[in-house]
């Protein structure tokens, strides 16, 4: 659904103009109050790399960057974010070249199913932008947000200890 | 080509990997129509009764609502239950959805809301009232087992006199264990998108385990044969919810075709508890031993849930019977109908529960004989499978027992329980079997050359995360002596040749040898016309002579006499060979099945009772293994699912109102990050010749089974407590 469709029950909700930036480009977008960060990326914008696993914050396979810093998208509303800097797994490749959380994904063998795989790697950057996660234990407590049922976990583990020196400008671990 | 090029047997790298870590990866519910309509489900309340009336004026009222579907207004359905057989269904009447006013379960859908928005569609699902005739309903599996009957399962016969030998034994046990309700909970929600075509055909986009099994079920159902495709080219999990169609798939198409429009239908995680799930059972073991260590007897009696409209089965009391010798054996399986939905395989269904309870009560009959649990296992081998009087075609379960027991150092433990602690924490170890059954099914498969050289095979066979897209691209390649960038694999559409479910471990040993089957006959089809090319190199050779190195088709080791497949092409133009396998006969005189020994290490603190796995070693025998990266993959996720049985899962129901109580996954747990131990997978060496023309047994199941007893003889040793009933939380270990 691209048009904005007049509100439920006849109310005259306003709807919002707020300006977004997702992936560096700028997006000038008509929201509706209620209208989660999460279905204006999956629903309004056909960006449906981001995932909804439980639309509770119970599973974290929504996650995105807003100003580079993990959120868990279907808890927040869209409204909310006038003139942020959003950054979601379409984001983080390159032209050529994948992002060093991706390729470290891809080489561990970090997902199985693939669906809470972008929730991941947007934590593992996030926790990279924010500095965190300095120990196996710490990525392990501070990854514990994001659930796997195919039970990825050490793989996910390995990919980000090896990517997160590098994500944050380190070198290779 | 030599060994050394082959892929089979490399770590590569998931061909499909790339599209999943960049978003680019479409499931079910992520397919775009101009026009897509939102379809958003209504639950019922109550457990049974009858829907008197449903108030649906006032979500008809809602600006941007198209329709209240219900069972008053929905398109006309089959009325014979053979139509809502599907591939996997249970013995009985199958639930149909939207079909009458009766109200079976908890949760069943009652009515659909279809609207222009997914926001639009769940508020006006929020404003319609439901008045129901309610019935008293029956959904405590323990305050009903008067009313159980017997399974309609094919169980072995009983061998021997179990009472007889138990009464010769010098130890004997008397156990019962119990698991719960689980739950599949994949991390994507089931999902279908309906395309409506003006022809009034449909393409549907599912999340499926069988492409073809979804197709034949809509088709059956609502009398649209040979107007149905079905594909799904990724499914974001599915551990056994998407073997049968689910109620999303029905209620999507029943909108699409009243509206002749494109609809999606996305259930919530709510109602991911909505449909099949792990059944409630409880297992009583009666054993026997001589005080050497040999089994004398052994009888495993189920008794499990199922619904009152259809009797759902699995193998659960079968591996008591085959995994070790024993004279003396009777297997009983009953089931009580309550007012809940049917059960479904969820992964290695049967034995997930089974193996738990046999193999907890062979720690106790070790302890009771006083034996180490490795010893006492070896002290009971077999390479017969006394269940069907067959030889195992191969089973190195010893070497999984010395490689699992070296690796963690099984000799560093002392036998006495509560022996082993460090500061405030008891230290356990415990270890297990697990078993499966090596599987084949009927599959086709379609090889082609394309014009621009590449190799493109196709089944409709789907990739749940198993790394079907990989293993198939490298049995591909190495059929051909191709580089694997040169084949594409293609799966996930009802329109590619048939394929079975994908479940029970048996893909690449049905897919994959169908793969291996139509690229030799696309071989000899490709030699046939390039023999038939002027000056052909390639005219005077026997089949014999053909070889396929480095994208060429060359005789012996010349490559003089030969000719670039790309060129062959070109020439002729495309060639393909579509083929279908089955099971080989040399299957029939042999047991198959696949093997492991599963060791864990857990802490318990004294005074709290707080408990974690911290080291797992799984040691496999599956036969040949495909692709070592993703085949440990699938291992490590299977013993996380068995941590997950051992500690964390359990869908709790209010039997008062005969609902889940932790319908979420906050509620309902499932390990995280923190709660992954050090996992070490190790595939022992096994050779087959006879399970299938690969060697191949897969590994999707075995990983999980095995492991929750483990954990839970682990949890015994640890602290002197033996918890027979999952999960062990820590109000049990105190």
């Amino acid at each position: 659904m691209n048009a904005i469709t007049p509100p439920p029950g006849g109310n005259s909700h306003a709807v919002h103009l707020i300006s977004l930036s997702i992936n560096g480009k700028k997006h000038e977008l008509e929201v509706r109050p209620w209208t989660t960060l999460l279905d204006l990326l999956r629903e309004n914008l056909q960006m449906t790399g981001t995932k909804k696993g439980c639309d509770h914050g119970q599973c974290g396979a929504c996650t995105v960057l807003v100003d580079g810093r993990r959120i868990n998208s279907c808890l927040t509303l869209a409204v909310m974010h006038d003139g942020a800097e959003l950054t979601t797994i379409e984001g983080l490749a390159s032209e050529d070249a994948l992002h060093p959380m991706q390729a470290a994904f891809v080489k561990h063998d970090a997902f199985q199913c693939g669906y809470c795989t972008p929730g991941q790697i947007c934590s593992a950057v996030g926790l990279a932008n924010e500095g965190r996660a300095h120990s196996s234990a710490e990525i392990r407590e501070m990854m514990s947000g994001n659930l796997c049922r195919c039970g990825a976990y050490n793989n996910i583990h390995d990919a980000v200890q090896e990517a997160l020196p590098v994500c944050r400008g380190e070198g290779t671990a | 080509m030599t060994a050394m090029q082959s892929p089979v047997g490399k770590p590569l790298d998931r061909v499909d990997g790339p599209k999943k870590v960049t978003g680019q990866a479409q499931y079910a519910g992520e397919f775009d129509a101009p026009g897509l309509l939102y379809g958003s489900a209504v639950s019922s309340a109550i457990a049974r009764g009858r829907i008197l009336t449903l108030h649906t004026e006032a979500a008809e009222n809602v600006p941007g609502v198209r329709l209240v579907l219900t069972h008053l207004n929905r398109p006309k359905m089959a009325g014979e239950n053979d139509a809502y057989e599907d591939m996997d269904a249970a013995d009985g009447a199958p639930f149909r959805p939207l079909y009458n006013d009766r109200v079976l379960y908890s949760g069943q859908p009652i009515a659909l809301v279809v609207a222009e928005d997914l926001e639009i569609a769940r508020h006006a699902v929020s404003l319609i009232e439901v008045e129901y005739d309610v019935e008293s309903h029956e959904t405590d599996l323990y305050a009903q087992l008067d009313r159980a009957h017997d399974a309609p399962a094919e169980l072995p016969e009983a061998r021997g006199n179990v009472d007889a030998a138990l009464a010769k034994s010098d130890q004997t046990i008397d156990v019962e264990y119990r698991v719960p309700v689980e739950h599949h909970n994949p991390m994507e929600p089931h999902a279908s998108t309906v395309m409506y075509f003006p022809d009034g055909s449909l393409l549907i986009y599912d999340k499926t385990q069988g492409t073809q099994n979804s197709q034949a079920y809509i088709e059956q159902i609502f009398g649209l044969e040979g107007q149905v495709r079905v594909r799904a080219p990724f499914v974001g999990g599915a551990f056994g919810s998407g073997l049968r169609p689910q109620y999303q798939l029905v209620l999507a198409v029943m909108a699409s075709l009243t509206l002749k429009a494109p609809v999606r239908v996305t259930l919530t995680r709510q109602q991911m508890f909505t449909f099949g799930y792990r059944p409630r059972m409880s297992q009583r073991l009666r054993m026997g031993a001589s005080a050497d260590g040999k089994l004398q007897a052994i009888e495993h009696s189920v008794i499990g849930q199922t619904s009152r409209f259809e009797d759902f089965t699995e193998h659960v009391a079968e591996w008591s019977g085959m995994l070790y010798h024993c004279d003396n054996v009777a297997l009983k399986y009953s089931l009580v109908p309550l007012d809940v939905y049917t059960p479904l395989d969820m992964r290695a269904p049967g034995a997930t529960e089974g193996v738990y309870a046999l193999e907890s009560a062979m720690d106790e009959l070790a302890c009771a004989v006083g034996m180490d649990p490795v010893e006492f296992r070896l002290a009971n081998y077999t390479d017969f499978n006394a269940n069907e009087g067959k030889p195992y075609s191969s089973k190195e379960l010893r070497a999984c027992y010395a490689q699992g027991a070296a690796r963690f150092d099984w000799n560093k433990r002392s036998a006495e329980p509560r022996s082993m602690r460090e500061g405030h924490e008891l230290i356990g170890m415990g270890m297990a079997t697990g078993v499966w059954e090596a599987m084949q099914m009927p599959a086709s498969a379609k090889a082609a050359l394309c014009s621009d050289g590449t190799l493109r095979v196709s089944s409709a066979t789907t990739d749940i995360g198993t790394g079907t897209y990989t293993v198939m691209t490298q049995i591909a390649a190495a059929a051909f002596g191709l580089p694997v960038e040169r084949v594409e694999f293609r799966l996930g559409d009802s329109s590619f040749p048939k394929a079975p479910l994908q479940g029970g471990s048996f893909t690449v040993s049905s897919v994959g040898s169908a793969v291996q089957k139509a690229c030799d006959a696309l071989k000899e089809k490709i030699w046939e016309a390039a023999r038939q090319l002027a000056d052909s190199p390639l005219a005077q050779g026997a089949v014999d002579d053909l070889r396929f190195v480095d994208g060429r088709l060359q005789l012996g080791d010349s490559p003089e006499h030969g000719m670039a497949l790309e060129d062959i092409v070109a020439t002729c133009g495309p060639i393909e060979a579509e083929v279908d396998g089955k099971p080989g006969e040399a299957r029939e005189k042999y047991a198959t099945a696949t093997h492991s020994a599963v060791f864990a290490e857990v802490r318990v603190d004294e005074a709290l009772g707080t408990l974690r796995v911290v080291r797992i070693v799984s040691a496999v025998a599956a036969g040949r293994v495909v692709n070592p990266k993703t085949a440990g993959s699938q291992i490590q996720g299977g013993v996380i699912w068995g941590i997950g049985q051992a500690l964390q899962e359990e869908t709790l129901i209010d039997h008062k109102l005969g609902r889940y109580m932790n319908h979420n996954l906050a509620e309902y747990h499932i390990p995280v990050h923190a709660d992954s131990p050090e996992l070490d997978v190790i595939f022992v060496e096994e050779h087959d010749e006879i399970v299938n023309a690969l060697g191949s047994k897969g590994v999707g199941e075995i990983g999980i089974v095995g492991v929750a007893a483990a954990i839970g003889n682990a949890v015994y040793h640890a602290t002197g407590k033996r918890v027979r009933e999952l999960p062990i939380t820590l109000d049990k270990v105190l």
